[in-house]
């Protein structure tokens, strides 16, 4: 499969079909001039509350980035980044340190500012038309911020109140208890751990229900029970229609939730594909074999020796099956014969080393259709 | 509708916020504005009460100091809750909430400036109050309207200040310059505690290029009928100078400037 064509089936998303398969689902059926279902005074559970406004020209991308690039002093933060990503997808962006994942999430934010280039969500520039491109937009920041002079539920009335929903304790509620704060609604902001003050980060992201939600590294901090809680309250708003870009450092996270993934590298986009395109591309088996000597014939695969313990690097199960065949004609005994899959560390290294990229820039643009 | 619920009133939300901060602080940011202003008047008031005279002996020296002292508690709190704000805002990263959502330069120039005028009208009146019962004699309010006139634009002005202040500073030092080197001394060398008419007459021309004399001068005629400079001359002046920095703030809003990088 290549980037250009649909994602269908690559979200991961554990049941109601993946969420690339229907990015319309808040767009086309709700009116623009009424809320949708149980909006604003949905019971707590109720998942039409998570469903998002019906905003936006129904044909636009979620996000469009068009060459942008900014400059900090010395530093290229962004050299030319061309993005898309369609309506409902649940999209990574990965890259080490200094990539410019930052700083491309602080644009789409209206937190920096581009020095060219352009950038839309649901099709409003996030400069021209800066009000409709925010309503739509909810980002969880990546610094652990509060205002130390509130309680979790004030916190999250008054980032409510600055979308204009003034009467949102319905959702809020809904959102305390996604984010297992509700015992801790009333306490002051300080008197959270950092794992609570990240979930409520979340909450604020998520209280004016935007239809696209970036998440700048929300899970650092947050201990494993409550990720896994808080990626199924994720998953089941991008089921409901909302379109999620990630940014994490925990690659599995990334393989496990994301249907595209892009990788960034010194301001550029370097790699963006279907996960499991990604993957595929990227594939390969490391044998890990414990016997007398290694098949003549195999010595160049060797990635590894430790003693009598080989780790030769396979390009498919085909030669695996070459690999066997080999030692039985020359009768060497297997002690041990273990199997490892490429996972989406090993491509994010070996994509960040230089040593693979995708194969054609241009590429890099092009977005399933939805 | 919620469509509706979102075009209006995100600033509303905002200077809720604003004032929420200082009424949850409300020892620090009224109650001990307005002891320190009483203070002042006892101080001051024991020790010159008898030896100064103001407005050719018309008005007692002590009461002449009320509308000085409540005036400057306006201004000085006013520029205090705008910059707070804002420099803890910003230096401990909780702008970005104000920031992410769809305010516009206009919204939060509104909220930041009614929040900081609230308070200086407020910690001013608090001030007005135990000044009415720990002043001997009657302390009338000859023109009431003048008065509210130029406390409303007082705080406006050093509320636009705070503002001003808060988005050029990156830390509290640099605040605190700007309220120490520029604010504080502005405001008691406006007339505060004396009528320039009693000054030397460089000073007297030099107090004339200090535009926290005319609010306060302006301020006083509310009480007395009796100032300076006549009351329009002040009027026109200080509603120019709320214009000139309303527009200045509002540019770096709109640029975004040391706010949006």
């Amino acid at each position: 499969m290549s980037a250009a064509e649909p994602p269908q089936g690559a979200n991961s998303a554990p049941s109601g079909g993946s969420a690339a398969a229907k990015p319309q689902a808040w767009g086309d059926h709700t009116s623009a001039a009424e809320p949708p279902q149980g909006a604003n005074s949905a019971p707590s559970g109720g998942s039409a509350a998570a469903k998002p406004q019906a905003w936006g020209d129904h044909t636009s991308d979620a996000v469009e980035v068009i060459g942008i690039a900014r400059r900090f002093g010395d530093v290229q933060a962004l050299d030319g980044v061309d993005l898309r990503v369609a309506r409902g997808e649940f999209f990574g962006l990965l890259g080490p340190n200094g990539a410019g994942k930052t700083t491309l999430i602080s644009i789409l934010a209206g937190l920096t500012r581009a020095d060219r280039g352009s950038a839309r969500i649901l099709g409003h520039d996030v400069v021209t038309d800066y009000r409709q491109a925010r309503r739509v937009l909810g980002v969880v920041p990546q610094e652990l911020v509060f205002d130390p002079f509130f309680t979790v539920r004030e916190t999250l009335r008054i980032q409510s109140g600055y979308f204009g929903l003034r009467h949102n304790d319905a959702w809020i509620d809904e959102l305390l208890h996604h984010l297992d704060l509700t015992h801790k609604a009333d306490a002051n902001m300080r008197a959270l751990s950092g794992g609570m003050k990240r979930r409520v980060l979340v909450g604020q992201a998520l209280v004016h229900k935007p239809p696209v939600i970036v998440l700048d590294e929300p899970t650092a901090g947050v201990d494993v029970e409550l990720r896994q809680s808080l990626w199924a309250f994720i998953r089941k708003l991008n089921r409901d229609g909302h379109t999620i870009i990630l940014t994490t450092h925990y690659l599995e996270e990334a393989e496990a939730l994301c249907g595209r993934i892009a990788m960034m590298k010194a301001g550029r986009i370097v790699a963006l594909d279907t996960t499991q395109h990604l993957l595929s591309r990227f594939s390969g088996i490391t044998v890990r074999l414990s016997a007398p000597r290694l098949p003549s014939a195999w010595a160049n695969r060797l990635q590894e020796q430790e003693g009598q313990v080989f780790y030769l690097g396979l390009d498919s199960y085909a030669e695996l099956e070459r690999l066997l065949a080999s030692l039985r004609e020359e009768a060497i005994a297997i002690d041990e014969l273990t199997l490892a899959q490429t996972d989406l560390e090993q491509v994010f290294l070996r994509i960040m080393a230089g040593t693979e990229t995708t194969d054609d820039p241009k590429r890099l643009a092009e977005v399933p259709e939805s | 509708m919620i469509l509706q619920q979102v075009r209006t009133g995100g600033w509303l939300t905002l200077l809720h916020k604003e004032l929420l901060r200082f009424w949850k602080v409300s020892f620090q940011t009224i109650a001990a504005p307005v002891l320190t202003a009483l203070l002042y008047l006892l101080i001051f008031s024991h020790v010159l009460e008898s030896r100064v005279s103001v407005f050719g002996g018309q008005v007692r020296y002590t009461a002449f100091l009320v509308p000085g002292l409540v005036m400057m508690s306006v201004l000085q709190n006013a520029f205090a809750n705008a910059s707070s704000s804002l420099i803890q805002s910003k230096i401990t990263g909780n702008l970005i909430f104000v920031l992410l959502p769809p305010l516009s330069p206009l919204d939060m120039y509104a909220a930041y400036v009614l929040g900081a005028m609230t308070r200086g009208l407020a910690v001013g009146l608090g001030v007005f109050a135990v000044t009415l019962v720990l002043v001997p004699g009657p302390l009338a309010l000859a023109h009431p309207v003048v008065a509210i006139a130029f406390a409303v634009l007082g705080s406006a002005i050093l509320g636009t200040l705070g503002v001003i202040a808060g988005i050029w500073a990156d830390k509290f030092d640099e605040l605190a310059a700007f309220q120490n080197f520029l604010i504080m001394p502005l405001t008691f060398l406006s007339g505060v505690f004396y009528s320039i008419h009693s000054l030397p007459p460089f000073w007297q021309t030099l107090s004339h290029f200090n535009p926290f004399f005319y609010m306060i001068d302006g301020f006083r005629y509310g009480f007395f009928g009796l100032s300076d400079i006549a009351p329009a001359i002040s009027l026109a002046l200080v509603a120019a100078a709320a214009v000139i920095l309303a527009a200045v703030a509002l540019a770096m809003l709109a640029r975004g400037y040391k706010l949006r990088l």
